[in-house]
């Protein structure tokens, strides 16, 4: 129960940083904010990996498996896709 | 891959590999930071994934971890699978992509919540690891179908607008309680194999039953919330794990588009419960759709080439009907030569054109357009009495004028583009059927609007050909 408590601290605090951090964002940038935020939350790979590679159960080693290839594509994708779009975000100066 | 390690660095590698985690959170928090200014979102991206490799390298020390084939096949797979996707997609696609991306990511929340549960083995849980293992199960689930729907919706495959049982939102909250009862029962009575399928199966089923009836317009809100749900989907994975770089990440991302989600239906003057339970049309009791007695003027690509070119300023209202015709290029190529003749021309963004946040920026971007002549809403509003010539490109309900002057209609509140204050609107359009929230649109019968019928990139294609022609 500490556990769930301490967590929950992190918890709460993250997510006031997370408030505090997108404000004022310019609309320009709403997509690649929005696709970068969502490859972060591919993060959850770190715990895939754990599953399936520290797991004695053939079926916990499949769903941690799906749970990789899951994961891979948001991270990977995710972070790509955004940085693609970002390249083409140029200001007027540095176009003509 | 800890036993490869010297013996001295063994004995502190748990405190390390949380001290990397720190570390990483701190690239993602930068890397969020940074992702807010256009100066520097690129670096921030990549601040951000740096900080994602960090935290997969330091995880692959970790002393559960025993076999490396399952993680290296899931890795190559999943990356060559992204990879690819993010490659291909064309940027009025990315909608879709995001809602696809965004899907996996709360699939694969669920997915660890389910995986963590059955190596452990149901009983050595912790009530509160059960706890969040449940939630993490009903949100991750939540999100996987719910952004795949999103995806066939905007991808043309389910129908767009409304679909929806008799009663729905009722059915979607008697699912939802539910659902939240079998979490509690679920972490009660873990061996119960019953209680967790059917808390999967049902979790599928809300997402299914959230985002089917919602229609185009709504997607916005309905993609930034969905991200926000993979969040705390990771997050609530964090829980069960212990893993604090999880709970930082998925609450940071949680957070972010919860705001994504704010800006989008104050941007619509809708509350988030009227997007999820009640969607245009059903309340319209004013709006009547085209009924034929009104009169409008029609215009051609030479007429409307010389009001352009002779135009002081010229202001663009691109919408979703630019991103479906692809006419981002050609209407890059008419402001090109507007400029070369001296006409001033600005780019007037709705916060919701299109069909997620930021979505006209970004086709925008890819034709080139330098983003400081992106304007937004309340930036060009006050422009319109002193601009010559509106050019509105597929939109249509974000400059619907019933929005202030017809208390009753489904948009009234909505602040929109007051394009009607300019001196001569034209209206790009492929016909005179209404818009998605299925409503006239008074500005069509307005004196100073025209109609240029047809497809935006034929339209516009006849208009660059037009222009070079008057020199």
């Amino acid at each position: 129960m500490e556990d769930l408590i301490f967590n929950l601290f992190i918890f709460v605090l993250a997510s006031f940083v997370g408030f505090e951090l997108i404000t004022k964002v310019p609309p320009t940038l709403h997509t690649p904010l929005m696709s970068g935020a969502n490859a972060i939350s591919g993060i959850t790979l770190i715990g895939a990996l754990i599953i399936a590679g520290g797991s004695e159960s053939l079926l916990a080693k499949w769903i941690g498996f799906a749970g990789i290839v899951f994961a891979t594509i948001n991270v990977v994708g995710g972070f790509m896709v955004t940085d693609r779009m970002l390249e083409m975000f140029k200001k007027k100066e540095d176009n003509s | 891959m800890s036993s490869f390690l010297p013996e001295a660095l063994q004995s502190i590698l748990p405190e390390a590999i949380q001290l990397l985690y720190l570390a990483a959170a701190a690239l993602f928090i930068i890397g969020i930071k940074r992702l807010g200014a256009p100066s520097t979102a690129r670096a921030g991206n990549q601040l951000a994934s740096l900080g994602m490799l960090l935290g997969v390298v330091v995880t692959l020390f970790d002393r559960n971890i025993i076999t490396f084939e399952w993680i290296l096949a899931g890795i190559v797979i999943g990356s060559l699978l992204g990879a690819f996707a993010a490659k291909k997609v064309q940027m009025t696609a990315m909608p879709e992509m995001v809602a696809v991306f965004n899907g996996f990511g709360g699939g694969a929340s669920a997915l660890v919540a389910w995986g963590e549960f059955v190596r452990v083995g149901p009983g050595f849980l912790s009530t509160d690891a059960l706890l969040t293992s449940g939630l993490s199960i009903l949100i991750g689930s939540i999100t996987f179908t719910g952004s795949f729907i999103a995806f066939g919706k905007l991808k043309g495959f389910i129908r767009g607008g409304r679909i929806a049982l008799p009663g729905q939102n009722i059915i979607n909250l008697v699912l939802t309680v539910t659902a939240l009862i079998l979490v509690g029962l679920f972490t009660w009575q873990p061996e119960n194999e019953l209680l967790f399928w059917s808390l999967l199966f049902l979790a599928l089923l809300i997402g299914l039953f959230t985002v089917l009836p919602i229609g185009g317009a709504d997607m916005p809100v309905v993609i930034s919330l969905l991200n926000s749900y993979s969040g705390l989907a990771a997050s609530m994975a964090g829980f069960v794990l212990g893993n604090n770089l999880l709970i930082i990440s998925g609450a940071l991302v949680g957070a972010a588009g919860l705001i994504l989600t704010n800006i989008m239906c104050t941007a619509m003057n809708r509350s988030l419960g009227s997007v999820l339970f009640g969607s245009f049309g059903e309340s319209s009791g004013v709006a009547a759709a085209y009924s034929g007695d009104k009169s409008f003027q029609q215009t051609s690509a030479d007429d409307t080439a010389i009001q352009c070119a002779y135009a002081r300023k010229v202001v663009i209202a691109p919408g979703y009907g630019l991103a479906v015709a692809q006419a981002q290029h050609v209407l890059k190529e008419v402001a090109q030569l507007l400029e070369n003749r001296g006409v001033e021309v600005k780019y007037g963004i709705h916060p919701v054109a299109g069909r997620m946040p930021g979505h006209m920026n970004v086709l925008l971007a890819e034709a080139d357009v330098p983003y400081d002549q992106l304007y937004d809403m309340d930036q060009i509003n006050p422009e319109f009495p002193t601009t010559d010539v509106v050019l509105i490109i597929g939109a249509n309900d974000v400059v619907n004028p019933a929005a202030k002057t017809t208390p009753g209609s489904p948009v009234y509140g909505m602040p929109i583009l007051n394009v009607d204050e300019a001196k001569r609107t034209i209206v790009f359009k492929r016909s005179m059927n209404p818009g998605y929230a299925g409503i006239d649109n008074d500005l069509f019968y307005e004196e100073n609007n025209q109609m240029f019928f047809g497809d935006a990139k034929k339209s516009l294609q006849e208009l660059a050909t037009a222009l070079k022609e008057l020199d």
